[in-house]
């Protein structure tokens, strides 16, 4: 038997141990719960038990057979998804990979179409016809999931060099995973953003692991935050499961490249919960390591907790918080259960804006329809 | 014989292509640890370590690139492409490296390379993961390509892509993997690169087809057997070169031409079929050459109904079958 590969631990919040020094490429953590806004922290909490619970059900309806093919999760992500969505602001532009349930989510789109397109329905919100990887919400500036890994990167690229033609207010962001730091895409699209002074942040999901190969095995410098160094593009490290640490830096990191028209990376560590995707067996890692990982890296119970010792929260609140939660990812479902399947007509529908012939002939026309219609 | 899967098929012909020689050595993403997506090279890592069974980084343009490079250098790669959906970073390195080093270099070097890439739908995989892309590669002078369609052929024609000295690209229907089974031979054998195989012999009309819709064909022909009509159903097994004397033969007995492919229509290797069978058998044609292809839409949507109606099934191969038997 082959060996299973050791989880990278994750770091404490801001990197440090017991008082001691900040780690390498980390930026000190600056915020004092005492002092936040208690309804922000408790809205916050919310959109995080809410991803949570989200992306529990949809593998839940993944193992019913509702939903099919390939379905990446969030677990894990929470407080680096809800974290990022609290410092962008409205004119912003959001570019993902295929994991992004939590991301078009937290941006402010309902679960309903998001558990709709997942089931392939056609009030989902890409119509059906793209299914988990392939969300996307022109009116949030969401710009969509992407399959093909390192696809986005050059894209939201472009975007920021748009913003700076015309002199539009807001920043790109640019999501991407750990193992997409590999890719040409990345790195032509890291020189771009730092010659042409491009206001595009490249934010690193680190879940330690790229389906089965880890960061060490996958890239040579797994120091992440570091891969920009040769573009002079500034990077830091932040603790992915500490909500208001990725808070603040992506907002500090936000505001500089709005004012200063600066590229940077944000390498955002946290623990990947499950197997790279729902059907994936997760067999290569050790399985009591990582439910020990699960329970220490948890970003909602480390939030919980720190909100509890605020006294912000309290135990009838974090009962009200799960309620709420369970009732409205049921009436995703619900809605995702009584939408109608996409129609045949729809599979011809948004390839050119204008009328582009796309049949040879009539006997041949007969013959597709009677194709859609199943056969004759 | 034993019974084995396409994906087993696969694996055996690996396990002994890398047992057989130590040049031959594996490099995709995920192949390792993890078996690969699909795991086809499950078990490989713990028999030829890691040497030679390589987790390579998320880069195709490399992982091909590498492969063509070691290729040259007297190794027998094979390179994995996860989904062939992913092989485009690796473009130009297969068209404009691979495929004219021996032509540019004045025959000095050759690739002597292999690219696995699984392709096709029917696996719900949506737009990123159910592509067609042999018609991309089959239009490219110093490729090979291949596409097998039951274990028996899929273990010798990745032995016989192994021994060549160009480079192939050998494609694999994911839906086939686990669905189609088939007697395989342990070790050796013979099937040759550029030879077409008639699955099914008959005598009113000729389908030409490959890979998942071949079984589809051969079901529809069945179909059609108990309405008095013999279909014969060739399976073009390599895409490029094309096996022209087997399928002007068959065209030849039958006069009647259907092609069918999932890869959609236009531009698609039906075209070329149709222009080759046009120009060389055109006086024994006794009606116009029909194709059942996949639909001119950018990819396979993901919704259930409109990835059945892309591909083409059974139901409706049967009736193209039925009308060009009318004709
Ligand atoms: C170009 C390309 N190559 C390969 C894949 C297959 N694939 C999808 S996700 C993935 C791993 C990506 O890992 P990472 O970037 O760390 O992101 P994570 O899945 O952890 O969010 C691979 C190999 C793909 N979708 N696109």
């Amino acid at each position: 038997m082959t060996e299973t590969k050791k989880a990278k631990p994750v770091p404490a919040s801001n990197g440090t141990t017991n008082g001691a020094a900040p780690l390498e490429g980390y930026a000190p953590v600056m915020y004092d719960i005492a002092r936040e806004n208690a309804d922000e922290m408790k809205q916050h909490y919310y959109q995080m038990v809410l991803l949570r619970r989200f992306e529990e059900r949809a593998r839940e309806m993944y193992t019913k057979a509702k939903i099919g093919g390939y379905c990446h999760l969030n677990l894990g992500e929470e407080a680096t998804i809800i974290g990022l969505m609290a410092a962008l602001q409205e004119p912003d532009y959001i570019y993902t990979n295929y994991r992004e349930h939590g991301y078009i989510i937290a941006r402010g789109v309902e679960p309903g179409p998001v558990m709709a397109e997942l089931f392939g329905k056609e009030d989902g919100i890409s119509g059906g016809r793209g299914g988990s990887m392939h969300l996307f919400d022109a009116s949030k500036h969401f710009m969509g999931g992407y399959g093909i890994v390192g696809g986005q990167c050059p894209l939201a690229t472009g975007a920021a060099y748009a913003i700076n033609y015309k002199g539009d207010p807001g920043v790109v962001l640019c999501q991407v995973g750990d193992s997409t730091t590999n890719i040409g895409a990345w790195y032509e699209s890291l020189n771009l953003a730092a010659l042409y002074n491009l206001p595009v942040i490249f934010f690193i999901v680190n879940n330690g692991f790229g389906m089965g190969t880890s960061v060490e095995e996958h890239s040579s410098e797994p120091d992440l935050w570091k891969k920009g160094d040769s573009f002079r593009i500034h990077g830091e490290r932040v603790d992915g499961t500490d909500v208001l640490a990725v808070r603040d830096a992506a907002r500090r990191l936000r505001e500089r490249a709005e004012k200063e028209r600066k590229p940077a990376i944000m390498d955002v560590v946290s623990f990947r919960f499950i197997g790279h995707s729902v059907i994936d067996s997760d067999r290569y890692r050790d399985q009591a390591e990582v439910k020990a990982n699960r329970l220490k890296f948890d970003p909602i119970t480390k939030f919980e907790q720190q909100l509890r010792e605020a006294g912000m929260i309290d135990d009838a609140y974090v009962k009200e918080i799960g309620d709420r939660v369970e009732g409205e990812v049921q009436a995703a479902i619900d809605f995702a259960d009584k939408s109608p399947a996409p129609k045949m007509e729809d599979m011809y529908q948004y390839m050119y804006a204008t009328d582009v012939p796309n049949i040879i002939s009539d006997a041949e026309r007969e013959l597709f329809e009677a194709r859609l219609s199943g056969g004759k | 014989m034993p019974e084995l899967t396409l994906l087993e098929a696969i694996r055996q012909g690996l396990d002994e292509a890398m047992a057989a020689d130590a040049r031959v050595f594996v490099f995709g993403e995920d192949v390792g640890r993890r078996g690969g997506v699909f795991r086809v090279t499950e078990g490989l890592l713990d028999k030829y370590g890691p040497l030679r069974v390589i987790d390579s980084p998320l880069a195709e343009s490399v992982i091909v690139g590498a492969c063509i490079g070691a290729a040259m250098n007297d190794a027998r790669p094979i390179a994995e492409i996860q989904f062939a959906d992913f092989i485009y970073p690796a473009f130009n390195q297969i068209i404009s490296e691979a495929a004219r080093i021996r032509y540019r270099s004045n025959d000095d070097w050759h690739v002597p390379l292999v690219i696995r890439a699984p392709y096709g739908g029917g696996i719900h995989g949506a737009l990123y993961h159910s592509q067609s892309i042999e018609a991309l590669f089959c239009h490219v002078p110093g490729l090979k390509v291949v596409a097998p369609a039951t274990p028996y052929d899929a273990k010798a024609l990745l032995k016989a892509s192994l021994a060549d000295p160009d480079p192939v690209l050998f494609l694999e229907h994911k839906k086939c993997y686990r669905l189609i089974k088939g007697q395989v031979p342990d070790g050796d054998y013979q099937v040759e690169i550029g030879k077409a195989d008639i699955k099914r012999q008959g005598s009113d009309l000729t389908v030409l087809t490959y890979g998942l819709m071949l079984h589809y064909s051969l079901e529809a022909a069945e179909v059609l057997a108990g309405e008095d009509i013999d279909v014969e159903v060739v399976d073009l097994r390599t895409l490029r070169p094309l096996d022209t004397a087997t399928i002007l033969a068959s065209v030849r007995k039958t006069s009647k031409l259907l092609i069918v492919h999932e890869d959609n229509l236009t531009g698609g290797l039906g075209g070329e079929l149709a222009a080759i069978v046009a120009q060389e058998a055109f006086e024994q044609l006794d009606a116009p050459i029909m194709r059942v292809c996949g639909p001119d839409v950018p990819a396979m949507p993901y919704a259930k109904p409109l990835e059945e109606a892309f591909l083409p099934s059974p139901a409706t191969i049967a009736d193209a079958m039925r009308v060009l038997a009318a004709y």
